[in-house]
């Protein structure tokens, strides 16, 4: 028990302190890795909670693609970042009043549920998880079995948004000589003919 | 070739197969390696590996400092001092070549007269300096003595063709 | 004090034990992996290769080893140095931790995770950290645009991993790696999925950098990718980690499609061997494929690496995800889930 103490508090301490330096590193290679420590944490945490297939998705989708792309940006741009941090205090209280707002209502949200009994009784109707069932299967009866329509209607909102981000930044250009890998592939020995040259003579 | 059996080409991936068949054949070959140092490829009689001065059998040295090696040496690499000997008979006093400066075209050797200076068999003998290249007469001499089995066989397999 | 002894210091001691009864083999097995591959390679190029230092070379490994540990490690002065020296240690750490879901053969495995498979997917796509902090703390224009081939190129080619792992996954129903294992008893997965294996072992050859897919070393174009500025040490935790990668990424394809730890026949001569080092076989004939396809084929180009990529294997992939999943469901050879 003691030890599960231990490793939730490392985790969630490295993470928040993760959390403030990616806000406050200069450099914005180290706030991308600081995000990076931060989102590792975050998968510490889901372990300890007994949610390792969320912990190995977070993994593998955040760190292991959405982060790589941020620093993959981060890395290129050229961008003087003191110079755009030189407003931070001027723009200080906005940002904490914002953040104060958030962390009310975040309070009021879990006080909330703390406060109707019925809540813990509420996620268990929604998600029942027998007993001896991984959270994969659970998850995954839970998405795909219970939620279906749902997951299908997000899936089809996904896939028009990404239509819809191609259509609006897709133009066709002219003049752009393209390789054709395929009729190149299809090109046979008869387009190309060898022939014996004979010395001192031209063809 | 039909559409088809360029598809299932493709798809098969025939092309990296027979490759890949083709290494492995090579992979079971006997090798080609040279083991170097213990092993060495043959070298043709005309080779032009390290200089040597030799002597005739009865020990005198052929060297009549005439001086036409120095004068054929396209690199300048020949440096000769000559005084008569107390017998009477020419020779150097001073016979050096530089290693460093030499570009082994094999002049010095077809100059010679008397078959003096060669360039023999030997390529091994590099030098951590320098100052180990820079040849004296003492040092071609001693090349002389200590090649002059080979150096003798290898005038011997070229004389037909001079 | 004897309770602290039972209940805390020695389970510690007893799974480093375990860790290094698994991580000394694997840094053995790395060293003498770049022998046989220097081996192979001569062969099939007609030479000897190593065959000096010690009988057949054997020797030669420790030698390298040796001189990577004397030389000096240098650290431009216009590096990151805090990134530069994490960078190796990431890639290095990497390649280790992800051994600890792998089965070595019946109930051999370090940790026996429900999500096996995801935690070995989820490491291997870390692996691209270590060489972007490399690229961008080097802080050369050879070492950056290194990383970010690489970056692009280990990201491209896990989409299409990961579908070929969901189509074994399918046919398994669970994300165990013992479980894949021994729902391949009867039939190893290679055969009746062998061009999603294909795919798979293309796909781990770009996920490794190995040829010819190497492009982030490129040689000719980038000196040596993105670790040009690193020397000594650094660069061996560097090389160390490729290698102990590659060893990784077959170890994933033996389990995932060449049955691990079991024999090909559950037959007589053939089960007296014991799971371990059928499953080391096994890894060495995927690593003899890597060395074998590096001395066949030349190098790609980069945008044909990206088109191979995401116009070939995605489509492909995806396509048999559907494939398997509806074979599956048509013929009714869905695996029962495992609850557990």
């Amino acid at each position: 028990m003691i030890v599960e103490a231990l490793a939730f508090y490392m985790f969630a301490f490295i993470a928040v302190a993760a959390g403030v330096l990616v806000i406050s590193s200069k450099n914005p290679v180290h706030s991308v890795l600081f995000l990076i420590l931060a989102f590792f944490n975050a998968a510490g945490l889901f372990v300890l909670m007994g949610a390792e297939f969320l912990a190995m998705i977070l993994v593998v989708v955040y760190v292991g693609a959405v982060a790589v792309l941020f620093m993959f940006v981060v890395m290129m741009l050229d961008i003087n970042f003191t110079q755009m941090r030189s407003g931070f205090l001027q723009y200080l209280p906005l940002g904490a009043l914002i953040g104060l707002i958030l962390l009310a209502e975040m309070v009021v949200v879990a006080g909330g549920w703390q406060s109707i009994s019925a809540g813990a009784q509420m996620a268990k109707a929604v998600a029942p998880i027998a007993e001896g069932t991984t959270n994969t299967h659970a998850l995954g009866g839970l998405i795909y079995t219970h939620n279906v329509y749902l997951f299908q209607a997000a899936g089809m909102i996904l896939l028009v948004a990404m239509i819809g981000a191609i259509v609006l930044t897709h133009r066709r250009r002219d003049g752009v000589k393209k390789q054709r890998i395929a009729d190149q592939n299809a090109r046979g020995t008869d387009t190309v003919e060898t022939r014996k040259v004979e010395v001192g003579k031209g063809i | 070739m039909s559409f088809i059996g360029r598809s299932a080409k493709a798809l098969f991936l025939k092309e990296l197969v027979s490759g890949m068949a083709l290494t492995l054949k090579y992979f079971t070959k006997p090798k080609v390696t040279l083991n170097y140092p213990y092993e060495k490829g043959p070298l043709s009689p005309r080779f032009r590996g390290e200089h040597a001065l030799r002597r005739y059998p009865n020990g005198e040295e052929r060297c009549i400092a005439c001086k036409l090696c120095e004068a054929i040496c396209p690199a300048q690499a020949i440096t000769i001092e000559a005084e008569p000997r107390a017998d009477g008979s020419r020779r150097t006093t001073r016979y050096d070549i530089d290693m460093v400066k030499c570009i082994y075209c094999g002049y010095c050797e077809e100059a010679c007269p008397v078959d003096a200076i060669v360039e023999g068999p030997n390529f091994e003998y590099a030098a951590e300096t320098r100052e180990e290249l820079l040849y004296d007469k003492a040092k071609l001499l001693t090349n002389g003595d200590r090649w002059e089995t080979e150096i003798a066989d290898r005038l011997r397999a070229d004389a037909p063709y001079r | 004090m004897v309770e602290a002894w039972n209940s805390w210091i020695w389970p510690t001691v007893w799974i480093v034990i375990k860790i290094l009864v698994i991580v000394v083999p694997i840094l053995l097995s790395v060293a003498y992996l770049t022998l046989a591959e220097r081996k192979v390679i001569g062969a099939m190029q007609l030479r000897k290769g190593p065959n000096i230092v010690g009988p057949f070379g054997l020797f030669q490994p420790l030698a390298d080893g040796a001189k990577l540990f004397l030389k000096e490690m240098i650290i431009p002065s216009g590096a990151n140095p805090g990134v530069f020296i994490l960078a190796p240690c990431v890639t290095f750490a990497l390649a280790l931790i992800a051994w600890a879901v792998i089965p070595f053969g019946e109930g051999l495995v370090l940790a026996d995770i429900n999500v096996g498979i995801l935690y070995l997917f989820a490491v291997s796509s870390l692996g691209v950290y270590g060489i972007l902090m490399a690229g961008w703390a080097s802080n050369s224009r050879y070492a950056f645009l290194g990383a970010l081939r690489s970056a692009a190129q280990m990201v491209s080619y896990e989409v299409s991993m990961g579908f070929v792992i969901i189509t074994v996954l399918l046919c398994v129903g669970s994300l165990n790696l013992s479980a894949i294992v021994e729902a391949q008893r009867g039939m190893w997965f290679v055969f009746p999925l062998f061009p999603m294996a294909v795919i798979f072992f293309i796909s781990t050859l770009a996920e490794t950098n190995r040829h010819p897919f190497d492009l982030p070393e490129a040689e000719a174009e980038l000196v040596a990718g993105y670790n040009v500025e690193y020397s000594g040490m650094a660069f061996a935790l560097f090389f160390l980690g490729e290698y102990a990668n590659m060893i990784l990424m077959s170890g994933m394809t033996t389990v995932l499609f060449l049955g691990g730890w079991l024999p090909p026949l559950d037959i007589e001569p053939l089960n007296w061997i014991p799971g371990p080092i059928w499953f080391a076989a096994k890894i060495a004939f995927c690593l003899f494929i890597f060395i074998w396809v590096r001395a066949t084929f030349p190098r790609y180009r980069y945008d044909q690496l990206m088109r191979l990529g995401w116009k070939v294997f995605l489509p492909l992939s995806l396509f048999a995800v559907a494939v398997v999943a509806g074979a599956l469901l048509a013929f009714g050879w869905l695996p029962t889930p495992v609850a557990g």
